[in-house]
């Protein structure tokens, strides 16, 4: 049976559509659209919030579209268990909205960095990176100004003694160094899980590089994790 | 009527890169005597309200749900009454 996702979509998103095709034309499984003023996410196995400039990343990235309509129905399926997989821009919604812990700042170097980076696989334990070997090398890009994790020291006690970092910044042989960090996030954070393990927040972009047809697929172990995962649990 | 000034800055145990980027344009001017420079929004708005104190209740709420994140940044609200002409 087929997984149905449903991609949340604001004004000024700009990867739902990347996202709509890997999930429908590259991993063959059920996507729809869905505006952000409907008040119910319907009847569907996973949520992804896509990437983008949501209202124009006006006052904060993501601090309007967190009260979008859709978004208390995002909430509600989350506190359910859902899965809910925010990329760059969705990363920095789901944390306006509370689903996961911090905030994410300027980049340090106060540039727009559009790059491919490395990400160190720090957790292989949720639906998201079951596929993914604990340490593994993936490149990805990552484009964005305001993906500088921070959080209280209490915060981040509590993500790392429950290993909730799902992935750091590293280098190519997967050494965690504030060279191969590109925005100055806390502990090289580049994706972070909630405490269930069924929201995946994430600045870089797996959805642009899943496909052989991009040079490499290194993204791709992620939404083969979630198929599976949702496939098994139907 | 009321008229709310708003300062939203990063708490001050956060690096502000913006800040500290024109605190060193600042010293290359010569400003010796300038530190601490540090880099915000503001925002203004009017508020109506029966008194000074429902006003500030009504602004700080304003800054607690939407204007500042209180995981990174600090407010401050400065109030005054605005009389009809």
């Amino acid at each position: 049976m087929s997984v149905r996702f449903g991609i949340i979509v604001f004004p000024g998103s700009n990867c739902d559509h990347d996202a709509y095709h890997v999930v429908k034309h590259v991993f063959g499984q059920d996507a729809r659209f869905i505006w952000h003023k409907e008040t119910s996410v319907g009847d569907v196995d996973m949520i992804i919030v896509p990437g983008g400039f949501s209202y124009g990343d006006y006052l904060r990235s993501g601090a309007i579209a967190r009260f979008s309509p859709i978004m208390k129905d995002v909430v509600r399926f989350a506190s359910n268990g859902g899965l809910v997989l925010g990329i760059c821009n969705g990363f920095q919604i789901l944390c306006e909205s509370g689903l996961l812990p911090g905030a994410l700042m300027r980049n340090e170097s106060l540039r727009f960095v559009c790059k491919n980076v490395f990400l160190r696989t720090e957790n292989t334990a949720s639906p998201f990176t079951s596929g993914l070997q604990q340490g593994a090398v993936l490149r990805m890009p990552v484009a964005h100004g305001e993906g500088n994790y921070f959080a209280s020291d209490e915060v981040l006690d509590r993500i790392e003694n429950e290993g909730r970092v799902a992935f750091r910044y590293c280098d190519e042989s997967g050494q965690v160094t504030d060279e191969a960090n590109p925005n100055g996030s806390l502990a090289g954070i580049a994706g972070l899980l909630n405490e269930g393990g069924n929201v995946l927040g994430m600045m870089p972009h797996p959805e642009r590089c899943s496909e052989a047809l991009l040079g490499r697929a290194d993204g791709a172990p992620l939404f083969e994790s979630v198929v599976e995962a949702l496939q098994m649990s139907v | 009527m009321y008229k709310a000034n708003i300062t939203v800055t990063l708490r001050s145990s956060i690096l502000d890169p913006q800040g500290k980027a024109s605190e060193h344009a600042l010293s290359q001017l010569g400003f010796d005597s300038i530190s601490q420079v540090r880099i915000g929004k503001y925002v203004e708005m009017d508020i109506v309200a029966e008194s000074l104190g429902d006003a500030r209740e009504i602004a700080e709420s304003a800054c607690a749900k939407l204007l500042a994140n209180s995981v990174m940044e600090d407010y401050h609200i400065t109030l005054n009454e605005v009389v009809a002409a």
